[in-house]
């Protein structure tokens, strides 16, 4: 029976269509400088003279905008010329450069990244990905290797400053209300991101093979075979069982060297489009803003460029500074006969330790990530009864809001934290353990968690802006104090004790 | 560069219906497209899986020999770096092979003869001399080994770690 051809065309062209998204479909084909370059002012772009210099017709021929534009349509040009730069809007509202609008966060976070790409390329010449010659490897690095330390050093330091300048980076866009209309999407992107960064870090400090990543190795496969319903499985299926060996390390160094920066790559592509795609840096709606000045566009090209490239500069002195003076730790070689003691997480974990500390593994692995996932997965979609795009913690009395919730988790959670430790874990008379470390804590949480919205909607007539804002710095601070306790106030055996 | 569908059209200018036809095609594409999406998914995970991990080479007999019973004293516990367990000897002479490995998430707890306990250095959770928690987040007693004592030797079948959730008495071995 012949085929008819059109009904081919037609249910290609209808999967082709429900595939590729409708929006980045269109935007291609419309895009003036994407798959069909304009010309400029009648001119053709790539036309030069042939009486040129060879070199300087082949420099033409990579870079076909002047380097250094000095009118504005040159600028534009150059922007839209460049495949780096064309991830930016042509123009920003002039009120967006302030620098205490954004703390040049988001800059800072993919300068550290930019550089750990750099450095990683250059580590992954030297180190050997298995359990026998993995901490020879970076013995060799550090001490035979030309600048072998420094690189090891700064690639180490960018690590952990990424994490809590990814973090304030979150916590910028959040209380500039920068996840409302337009930005939805990216608030999901930058999470993304914030996961790839941890898992970054986290696959790369198993790398040395030291005691630090046997036992964080040992540690996260007791944690997977926890997760219910799948956990045996999938442990078996990552190769990380409790005996951390060559197999292990070769997963998690795919995960590291190639995975995790792919992915990253890509998501930050799309996250800094999609900023193209809002117009820049988050700004009031007209109206909310003081009516006297109109905001004025100005160009990224030199404005907004110099700025970042200037923060970009300053952060590579500084992070180059630190490494030249400060080493970063190499423990002593795995040994899976002797944990050390206290064994202790890197500090961006610390917080998460200490919940495994508090809480059933089983809960401590499925339901509590899981709630504190979907809250902020959440917070772009809930039908709020205002943006508060470009304003400040919501409101004045949204500042006030938060102040009171933070200081209420910073005063408790201590408290939850010394009970716990002193008298519900070491309750002489038996309850199942799902109950005592599990039910029984998440409930009294939950019941403060309400008690908490609860208040503050009686007192402040707290709108979902404000309650929602209240909850997410809760559960920041929150995090925040069980770092420090994890990080400062436990001693030998993981037992609660003073700073020495 | 558009892609709309160049709908077939009858002579009196009305699209000819042919949905049922259209939503076979598409159903078809899509049963496809799920099928590569399996494949691709079942080929990851078999990449995902490593090359089996390397406890050939450092293969350690299944049962260890621990020595004369009466070299044990009462309420003392001896470490058996090679089989991954402690040979405890109760207050009644009774064994029990304890695994080393914390029930919690898996470091290995060293024994404090001082205070008499089990503490793990990752999670802060402590076991007694017969293995059962006194203090959590660990969620079950420490794993046993199966003991068994031949000719007043004291031998351990390290093969596989027993699960219990706490101490019973059946689980001690007398001489």
């Amino acid at each position: 029976m012949p085929i008819d051809e059109d009904a081919w065309t037609v249910s290609v062209n209808s999967i082709i269509a429900r595939v590729i998204m409708k929006d980045t479909f269109k935007a291609i084909c419309r895009c003036e400088w994407g798959l069909f370059p304009p010309r400029l002012s009648g001119k053709r772009p790539n036309t030069m003279p042939q009486t040129l210099p060879v070199m300087r017709r082949i420099w033409r021929s990579i870079f076909p905008a002047p380097m250094r534009p000095t009118t504005p349509s040159d600028r534009r040009r150059f922007l839209r010329r460049n495949l780096i730069l064309h991830f930016r809007p042509a123009t920003v509202n002039e009120r967006t450069l302030k620098f205490t609008l954004s703390w040049g966060m988001g800059g800072m976070a993919a300068t550290l990244i930019l550089l750990q790409l750099a450095t990683g390329m250059l580590l992954k010449f030297v180190y050997v990905p298995t359990a026998g010659d993995a901490y020879a490897s970076i013995q060799t690095l550090v001490t035979d290797v030309p600048f072998g330390r420094l690189v090891r050093n700064l690639h180490h330091w960018c690590a952990n400053l990424l994490v809590p300048i990814t973090l304030l980076h979150m916590l910028r866009v959040f209380f500039t209300g920068a996840f409302h209309g337009v930005r939805q999407f990216n608030w999901i992107i930058g999470l993304m991101l914030i996961v790839l960064v941890l898992a970054a870090n986290l696959t790369g400090y198993l790398l040395p093979y030291d005691q630090l990543a046997y036992w964080a190795v040992t540690v996260i496969a007791g944690m997977l075979a926890f997760i219910p319903g799948v956990g045996g499985t999938l442990q078996q299926a990552f190769g990380i069982d409790s005996a951390a060996g060559s197999g292990s390390l070769a997963f998690f160094y795919s995960l590291h060297t190639a995975v995790v920066p792919i992915l990253m790559v890509v998501l930050m592509a799309f996250h800094f489009w999609r900023i193209r795609k809002a117009g820049g840096l988050v700004d009031p709606p007209a109206g909310m803003a003081p009516e006297d000045e109109m905001p004025k566009r100005i160009a990224v090209v030199p404005h907004l460029l110099a700025r970042e490239a200037s923060l970009a500069l300053l952060l590579t002195t500084v992070v180059l500074l630190f490494s030249i003076v400060v080493d970063a730790p190499f423990t002593a070689p795995a040994n899976p006969g002797l944990s050390p003691n206290p064994v202790r997480a890197p500090w961006y974990f610390a917080g998460l330790q200490e919940l495994l500390l508090h809480l059933h593994p089983a809960l401590a692995v499925s339901v509590v990530p899981l709630a504190v996932a979907i809250f902020l997965v959440c917070i772009p979609y809930l039908s709020y009864p205002r943006t508060t795009e470009g304003v400040w913690f919501a409101s004045a009395s949204g500042k006030v809001q938060s102040m009171i919730a933070a200081t209420a988790t910073v005063l408790v959670i201590p408290v939850l934290v010394l009970v716990d430790a002193r008298i519900v874990k070491a309750l002489p008379w038996r309850m199942p353990p799902l109950l005592r470390d599990g039910v029984l804590p998440l409930s009294l949480l939950s019941i403060l968690i309400v008690g908490l919205t609860w208040t503050l909607r009686k007192r402040f007539r707290a709108d979902l802006n404000e309650t929602v804002q209240s909850l997410f710095v809760a559960l920041v601070s929150a995090m925040l104090v069980l770092t420090l306790v994890g990080m400062f106030f436990r001693g030998a055996f993981m037992q609660l004790a003073w700073p020495v | 560069m558009t892609c709309r569908p160049h709908l077939p059209v009858a002579e009196n200018g009305q699209p000819i219906e042919n949905s049922s036809r259209r939503s076979l095609l598409s159903g078809l594409w899509l049963t496809l497209g799920g099928l590569v999406l399996a494949e691709i998914v079942w080929l990851v995970g078999s990449f995902l899986k490593p090359f089996k991990s390397d406890r050939g080479a450092n293969a350690v007999p299944v049962t260890i020999d621990a020595g004369p019973a009466d070299r044990f004293a009462p309420k003392t516990v001896t470490a058996f770096p090679r089989g991954r367990f402690y040979l405890v000897c109760l207050a009644d002479g009774g064994f029990l092979a304890l695994s080393r490995r914390c029930t919690h998430l898996g470091c290995t707890v060293p024994w404090d003869a001082e205070k008499g306990q089990f503490a793990c250095p990752c999670h802060a959770s402590i076991f007694d001399i017969r293995g059962d928690v006194i203090h959590s987040p660990a969620p079950r007693a420490l794993d046993i080994f199966a003991v068994s004592i031949e000719n007043n030797r004291v031998k351990v079948n390290i093969s596989q770690p027993i699960r219990r959730s706490t101490f019973q008495n059946h689980q001690v071995v007398y001489p």
